[in-house]
């Protein structure tokens, strides 16, 4: 498959040039993967609720060597959290490569360009722009939503900045190069207009999307093949989103409780039917398969492992699936890596 | 928790067919007349506020309308994107359930399920892969009629081509006040 344009006009920000000389170098770069035409593996890391360094250092520390890049999320389900650019900051010097979020929920467009700026000015090499979660279900529902742009909109002034002008049309001296990713949920209703939503996204600038959950693996192919169609695996790396339900609470609260997210009967059947001490296992073997299916499927470029509170059994999950960085240094009998 | 329609914005399912809806659309297409009222309205502003009001009212009622000022309806099977409680002009989010619920409001529709319906079954479905530009705020409360009339939502959105949309600039039109 050919690579996707993911050199955009303005050089890339060098995530080795830019990092302090004693920091450990973050593994190859998630822009290098994508554009080595590798299979890529990408994590979640959640910035922690109060004012500490340690708690990404930690996270950072089980990921690193594992993942081509890790996303820092921003106040995911609209609760407070530690900033997604100091997150990202804390995660590159931890060794590794972070992807910075950023949604509309909290910032006009005046504050989505600064931090935008920001985030290329402190050498964050991949940013990750999505509308988010409204305040009515976070951690303080009296807040404004502002959504002043909407995902698309963000995605489209992210491609703006790095042509160098403000969407008020000023120049910019240094552009930023950071790579610039968007999701999707392939399950969302209305499913006919999905692929085509991403469509809008890969116009307006994405040059990699990250998916919902996978649990369903039939109608994930089937979104695909409307994804290829529409030849925006050309433009645009599809890395899918798997993650391990380990528990039958967790079960139920993604079959019920989690906007967006679709768990098929089959999940369910599987982890019921296996001893209560067992369905971990299950859930983690689940995924596994899953992260193996989805790489079949044409189109598919990546993993994108969404483990939450979870980070130390990622690459006991990657490993298992035979994917990410150290899997291909094993295979092409390379032994060094980050740590 | 209490819901009414006044803590912000309300999915609304509109209370006109979107065939009508377009039927009703050609009617007020720009011309002559409808310049040369919207060019008056423009120089009093006691009959622009009436002129307004009216459009606000008329709009609220079938629409659900927020008078944004630039008006999406025409591309969104005129179900009013500015209902949804994110305000998203391209589309729906991630959180629309399984049965085509709102997430904020789960006793809803996702008012883009319903533009998404209505769009597609009028044979209007490509105007949701149009790119929409952000809103300017600095319109509303302002008639759309008034601006439409006037050329100003000419560059509300623009054709998501394979060979890429311009960069996100400024509109020619929004721009002038």
């Amino acid at each position: 498959m050919s690579t996707p344009t993911t050199a955009g006009p303005a050089s890339p920000v060098s995530a080795a040039a830019a990092a302090p000389a004693d920091h450990p170098r973050p593994t190859g770069g998630l822009r290098a993967a994508i554009a080595s035409g590798r299979f890529v593996v990408t994590a979640e890391l959640g910035p922690p609720r109060d004012a500490s360094p340690d708690t990404i250092t930690r996270k950072a520390g089980f990921l690193r060597g594992w993942v081509d890049a890790a996303n820092v999320t921003d106040c995911q389900g609209a609760k407070v959290k530690l900033s997604s650019m100091a997150g990202s900051v804390l995660a590159r010097a931890a060794g590794v490569e972070p992807v910075m979020q950023l949604t509309c929920r909290d910032r006009n467009r005046i504050g989505l360009q600064s931090d935008l700026l920001g985030a290329a000015a402190l050498g964050i090499p991949n940013v990750l722009l999505l509308t988010g979660d409204h305040p009515r279900y976070g951690d303080h529902p009296e807040a404004k939503p502002v959504f002043d742009l909407d995902g698309v909109q963000l995605t489209w002034t992210a491609r703006t900045l790095r042509e160098g002008t403000l969407i008020s049309g000023e120049r910019l001296e240094h552009p930023p190069g950071w790579l610039i990713g968007t999701v999707e949920n392939p399950y969302a209703p209305p499913t006919q207009f999905r692929a085509r939503r991403l469509a809008k996204k890969v116009a307006a600038g994405a040059e990699f999307v990250q998916t919902q959950y996978v649990f369903d693996v039939e109608r994930f192919a089937a979104w695909m093949a409307e994804v290829r169609t529409l030849g925006i695996t050309q433009r645009c790396a599809v890395i899918a989103g798997v993650g391990p339900i380990r528990s039958l609470r967790v079960l139920e609260m993604l079959s019920t409780g989690v906007p967006g997210i679709y768990v098929p009967d089959e999940v369910g059947r599987r982890l019921r039917g296996v001893p209560a001490d067992k369905v971990e296992a299950e859930g983690i073997s689940l995924c596994v398969e899953t992260i193996q299916q989805v790489a079949e499927i044409p189109g598919v470029r990546g993993v994108h492992v969404m483990a939450f509170g979870f980070e130390r059994g990622v690459p006991d999950i990657v490993e298992r699936a035979g994917v990410g960085p150290r899997a291909l240094a094993r295979v092409q009998g390379v032994t060094g890596h980050a740590d | 928790m209490s819901d009414s329609p006044a803590a912000g914005p309300w999915p609304t399912r509109p209370h006109l067919s979107a065939r009508s809806a377009y039927a009703l659309h050609a009617l007020v297409a720009p011309r002559k007349p409808y310049r040369w009222l919207a060019a008056r309205l423009e120089q009093h502003p006691l009959l622009r506020r009436w002129f307004t009001a009216g459009e606000r009212i008329t709009k609220q009622e079938i629409f659900g309308c927020q008078m944004c000022g630039q008006c999406a309806l025409p591309a969104t099977g005129y179900a009013c994107p500015m209902t949804c409680p994110k305000q998203l002009r391209n589309g729906p989010c991630g959180g629309v359930s399984a049965t085509g619920q709102c997430e904020v409001h789960p006793e809803m529709r996702c008012v883009w399920v319903i533009a998404f319906e209505r769009a597609e079954r009028a044979g209007h479905g490509a105007d949701l892969d149009l790119l929409q530009r952000p809103v300017d705020h600095r319109e509303t409360g302002r008639s759309s009629w008034v601006n439409y009339w006037l050329g100003r939502d000419e560059d509300l959105w623009a054709a998501a081509t394979p060979s890429d949309p311009a960069p996100l600039l400024p509109r020619p039109a929004g721009a002038r006040r």
